[in-house]
């Protein structure tokens, strides 16, 4: 009932369509993407118009270590996809995991500044706009680096168990390229909230 | 619906009881079936809100009516806007893309079928949270109930102190969750069109439904996520103390209407795109010829999909930008205009030199195009910032929109049901009573709406419970409104016919309208697996080349 | 049902035909200037010179997109009723047009020109209202929108009042506009008085301002156009455009402190000693609240609670003995007062002049 008859001199020789997984993630990059910049938006906008409480610049410490580390961790993720793509599994999970801590080491770092900024400071979200628009923006960012890191640690789980194999490097790709728009947005986030906010 | 029953003679089969059938429903992932059910799951809410509609209709027919509270009032026309915008029209037409999609370009199925299902069951999550909130939010003193603060809820109406109780939150979670919902459908969207088209169908062979629903599905990434943002936004406000729309703590109301309307110009274009698309499916179809200036078509409506990003501000014309500002935005807000316009005369184009058949699909398709030139022009007024200090906030910016998403999405979505029904259900809709729908729908739908206009030139605003009597906006509201029971009669006749004609309708075939793009390859209802074989093209119209060998246009393209 | 039996195309034709005729001597109906008194809501009826040179503004675009309509409307009418399918092409398809350059780029470029005017027009109406300087002669108003009333002060002067404006008609030669400048005490509302300007909306922590110079005299009405919460429909506008002279005497008496009139006294004590002077202010007592309208001189103004009912002792009695009867929704509560306390107050707000 559907058979279709080709009635066409020519078939095409190849038919290469991209991968669904990356262009899904890529779809949900930007979809993202667009969620920051209204945060970014915002805290750029509220920038010097808080009425009271602490300025950015009497609290804010550069992160420069937590920072190096995050970023670092979009390399070892990178060698890693790189390593499984090539069947050299052990190294694949040594480099995922080394990504893993980098990147808990950064939430970390948060969880240390926001308890300096609250307990040394008396700065929250409620306190000012500054406030308000440093810890979404911050606290945004942080959610994303949670869900990754979950995602990280369930492939590490299966790695360990043995199931992760060269056949899976696609889905590990996707995956980091989720890892790197989380770096990415680092990349912005500290650049408004520690460079230009200030 | 079952469409893989295959009837052997002589075997005894058992009749599959409900409850196979209802879980089977609720745990599909068949694109079909999903599509099927975001359609059925929008024409439920149309009709609630339509009912929505009358009741406001109602109230306004005399000044100082007492039909109901102003409270009940406000309830009403936030509903309304909400309910229609999120639960009627983004579904339906995801389900159309849903359905259609993966047919039109020779898949078997979406990319993700299991993100198609989550996304459809977190958009039905979405509707039930907004209508639970009748009940649920009542919170301290019962000061709460559905939202009342508009469907844009503009601060600081929504703040804590304006809004007590819980039925903004109802609102704000209600949509989060759909927003959810619509941001998956889109990735699902683009990832199957850009890699999952059958061999040969080249991006410029792809049907202009399947175009113009990817540019809809990019322009869903881009804004639904600035909503999603604000929504999270006036949460933190709301409960964590935040202070994002706080005008006392130095925050601004401004920021708010920014980018709500980030998301809410898009918006409409995400709505009225794919309506494009039934256009350009069924003209050409009805007209017999193609669609005139396929390049074109495509090139226009991508631009539509980046120049209605810089837009947004059309609908702040009055709270204060400077002089600057306004003029960027009258710019681009014409601007758009002229791609749109385009639009126009291509199916102008289609129809021209056609031989035209009068199906009530056509019917549908033309009233579209009359009154799609009318609601643009009415939005080149509205565009002009300074005509539309006087315009903006009464009921001639009600008019235009409702002349758009009715007149425009409404229409288009009535063509499409009569169109594609035989292919989802195997029979044809019963021609007279469809005649029957769509002339009482066009004059119930011109009597209200041509005279919406008037009271907003004559300085009705929007959004109020009652008026005073005197300012020439008496008779006109009770025509307005006499205009909304014939549509409700309309309506009611096609409820009817969807229901009857899926019974006792003339059965279809694969392809009763005589059409030329893949899903009419298969048979009406297609199995589950669309296909038997994946098809392979060579043109934008596989099926005409087929039916004529000797004149193929893959010779021409 | 023999009127479906017709052919669909005729029906659609007269139909169309027919609604173009009706709405267009609606709209010239609608258009016309009105003459009434007070003055209606029509927005082409214009009373100054910002509302007319909108006016004028529209009335190009509404000539331009006119001839678009009627154009394109004639092209489609035209086209579904040539290219009909007619019974003897049943099996012969048309010829396959799949598009034309020239005409597709003619269809291009006169849009944009069309733009460009419309938009060239549109900004140096724009410039011309939003960026005009404020003369010396100009009257200086702040308008702070509350839930649900109009607060008006006259800085310069040392005038508050509530919901109804009054302004000096503006003579061309020696202009006396009245410059606004709009804040808002909570939600955002918008200032709409359609013969005298567009709409400016009140939006709290943004403060806005708006101009207008009537060339009539006469009462002008409006009312807030921006949702505003449960009462935004009943928050309406009442300007009153007075002479020169007229106006002088309306400031003189609002510069005045309160009538003191003896045999009220009952009543102001009633009024200051229940939680009335906690939201109203009347000039010259003990009543300084800010809440609500001032109320020195509430018995010169034609409406109560922002135009929701006319200025009679009857509907006074009743707003206070209970708002929500007046304005379900208000934000000034039932005041609980016995009869012979109610009596009271009224009789002391009647002698508020």
């Amino acid at each position: 009932m559907s058979a279709m008859a080709n009635p066409f001199p020519q078939a095409p020789a190849t038919w290469r369509l991209p991968d669904r997984g990356k262009v899904a993630m890529a779809g949900l990059i930007i979809a993202e993407s667009a969620i920051f910049t209204i945060f970014v938006v915002a805290y750029l906008f509220y920038v010097g118009k808080s009425l009271t409480g602490p300025t950015p610049r009497e609290v804010l410490e550069t992160p420069i270590f937590y920072t190096i580390c995050l970023l670092s961790s979009s390399l070892t993720i990178h060698f890693a996809a790189k390593s499984l793509a090539r069947e050299r599994v052990g190294a694949f999970l040594g480099l995922w995991v080394l990504t893993i801590v980098l990147g808990g080491t950064f939430m970390y770092g948060t969880g240390q500044e926001w308890h300096r900024l609250i307990y040394e400071h008396g700065l929250t979200i409620s306190t000012n706009l500054f406030g308000t628009t440093y810890y979404s923006l911050v606290g945004l960012h942080a959610f994303h680096v949670t869900a990754g890191l979950v995602m990280l640690s369930i492939v590490a789980i299966f790695a360990v168990v043995g199931r992760v194999q060269g056949e899976q490097s696609r889905r590990v790709e996707v995956l980091s390229m989720y890892w790197h728009f989380v770096d990415a947005v680092w990349v912005v986030v500290f650049t408004v909230v520690y460079v230009l906010g200030r | 619906m079952s469409s893989n029953a295959i009837t052997i003679p002589g075997v005894q089969i058992d009749e599959k009881p409900w409850v196979d059938t209802l879980h089977e429903w609720v745990t599909t992932v068949d694109h079909k079936r999903l599509g099927v059910l975001y359609i059925l799951y929008a024409l439920l809410f149309l009709v609630v809100a339509g009912v929505e509609a009358l009741i406001i209709r109602i109230q306004l027919m005399f000044p100082h009516n007492h039909f109901v509270s102003p409270q009940v009032f406000n309830r009403l026309f936030t509903m309304h806007g909400t309910t229609m915008v999120f639960f009627m029209g983004m579904p339906i037409l995801f389900g159309f893309a849903n359905y259609l999609v993966p047919l039109m370009i020779g898949a078997r199925d979406m990319a993700f079928p299991r993100l198609n299902a989550f996304s459809f069951w977190l958009s039905a999550m979405g509707g039930f949270l907004l209508y639970f909130s009748l009940v649920g939010a009542n919170g301290l003193y019962g000061a709460g109930n559905a939202p009342d603060a508009g469907w844009w809820a503009y601060a600081p109406l929504t703040a804590r102190a304006f809004s007590p109780g819980h039925s903004t939150d109802y609102w704000t979670l209600a949509l989060l969750v759909s927003g959810f919902g619509s941001i998956g459908t889109a990735i699902n969207i683009i990832a199957t069109i850009l890699c999952m088209r059958c061999p040969g169908m080249k991006l410029n062979r792809m049907p202009l439904l399947a175009w113009l629903n990817l540019v809809m599905a990019g322009m869903v990434l881009l804004a639904v996520s600035p909503l999603t943002a604000a929504q999270f936004m006036l949460l933190i406000d709301r409960y964590l103390g935040g202070h994002f729309f706080d005008t006392q703590a130095g925050g601004s109301a401004m920021l708010w209407m920014h980018f709500f309307w980030i998301f809410g110009h898009p918006e409409v274009y995400v709505l009225i795109i794919p309506c494009f698309a039934f256009m350009s499916e069924i003209i050409p179809v009805f007209s017999r010829k193609p669609i005139f200036g396929y390049p074109v078509m495509v090139a226009a409506t991508v631009c539509i999909g980046f120049v209605s990003m810089s837009v947004w501000a059309h609908h702040m014309f009055s709270v204060g930008m400077n002089s600057y500002a306004n003029s960027f935005f009258t710019i681009t807000t014409m601007a758009v205009g002229v791609p749109t316009g385009i639009k126009i005369f291509n199916w102008l184009g289609t129809m021209w030199g056609g031989k035209i058949q009068f199906k009530v699909p056509m019917l549908f398709c033309i009233a579209f195009l009359f009154q799609f030139l009318t609601a643009g022009l009415t939005g080149i007024m509205l565009g002009s910032a300074a005509f539309d200090s006087q315009l903006t906030l009464s009921y001639f910016v009600v008019a235009h929109f409702h002349y758009t998403l009715v007149g425009g999405v409404v229409f288009g979505v009535f063509a499409a049901l009569y169109y594609w029904y035989p292919k989802i259900t195997g029979r044809i809709l019963n021609e007279t009573l469809g005649k029957l729908h769509f002339w009482l729908f066009l004059i119930g739908f011109h009597l209200t709406f041509d005279l919406m206009h008037i009271p907003g030139l004559l300085g009705m605003p929007r959004r109020i419970y009652t008026y005073e009597p005197g300012r020439g906006w008496d008779t006109v509201n009770l025509l307005i409104s006499v205009g909304g029971f014939i549509q409700a009669i309309a309506v009611v006749i096609f409820v009817a016919n969807l229901v009857v004609s899926y019974f006792k309708g003339k059965k279809a075939g694969n392809d009763p309208w005589d059409a030329w793009t893949l899903e009419w390859a298969t048979s009406s209802p297609p199995p589950a697996y669309n296909f038997a074989s994946i098809p392979l093209v060579a043109s934008r119209r596989p099926l005409w080349d087929l039916k004529h060998p000797e004149d193929p246009d893959s010779r021409y393209e | 049902m023999a009127m479906l039996k017709m052919k669909s195309w005729t029906l659609r034709f007269v139909a169309q035909t027919m609604l173009l005729l009706f709405w267009s001597a609606m709209a010239v109906w609608a258009i016309g200037p009105k003459d009434s008194s007070p003055h209606g809501t029509n927005i082409f009826a214009p009373a100054s010179t910002p509302a007319k040179a909108i006016s004028d503004l529209s009335v190009f675009v509404l000539v331009i997109t006119g001839i678009i309509f009627v154009v394109v409307f004639a092209l489609l009418a035209y086209s579904v009723i040539k290219f009909r399918g007619r019974a003897v092409d049943a099996g012969r398809e048309p010829a396959q047009v799949y598009g034309s350059t020239q005409i597709e780029l003619a269809w291009t470029i006169i849009p944009i020109l069309i733009v460009i005017v419309l938009f060239l027009a549109t900004a140096r109406v724009l410039h011309a209202v939003q960026d005009a300087p404020q003369p010396p002669g100009a009257i200086e108003v702040t308008a702070i929108g509350h839930q649900y009333w109009w607060e008006f002060r006259y800085p310069k002067l040392g005038v508050v009042t509530a919901n109804e404006l009054h302004i000096p008609v503006s003579n061309p030669a020696n202009p006396t506009p009245t410059f606004l400048t709009l804040l808002s005490a909570d939600t955002d509302h918008s200032f709409w008085i359609p013969e005298l300007a567009g709409k400016t909306d009140l939006i709290p922590n943004h403060p806005n301002r708006m101009w207008m110079d009537p060339l009539r005299t006469g009462i002008f009405l409006g009312q807030c156009a921006q949702y505003c919460g449960v009462q935004h429909a009943k928050m309406l506008l009442r300007v009153s455009v007075d002479s020169p002279a007229d106006f002088a005497a309306w400031v003189r008496g609002q510069q005045q402190p309160a009538v003191q009139d003896a045999s009220v006294a009952t009543g102001r004590r009633v009024f200051e000693s229940n939680a009335c002077m906690n939201c109203h202010a009347v000039a010259g007592t003990n009543a300084n609240g800010r809440f609500g309208p001032d109320l020195t001189h509430l018995m010169i103004r034609a409406t109560i609670a922002s135009g929701a009912a006319s200025n009679t002792p009857e509907n006074l009695r009743l707003w206070i003995q209970d708002p929500n009867a007046i304005k379900p929704g208000s934000l000034m509560p039932a005041m609980k007062l016995n009869d012979s306390d109610l009596d009271a107050v009224v009789s002391y707000m009647e002698t508020l002049r």
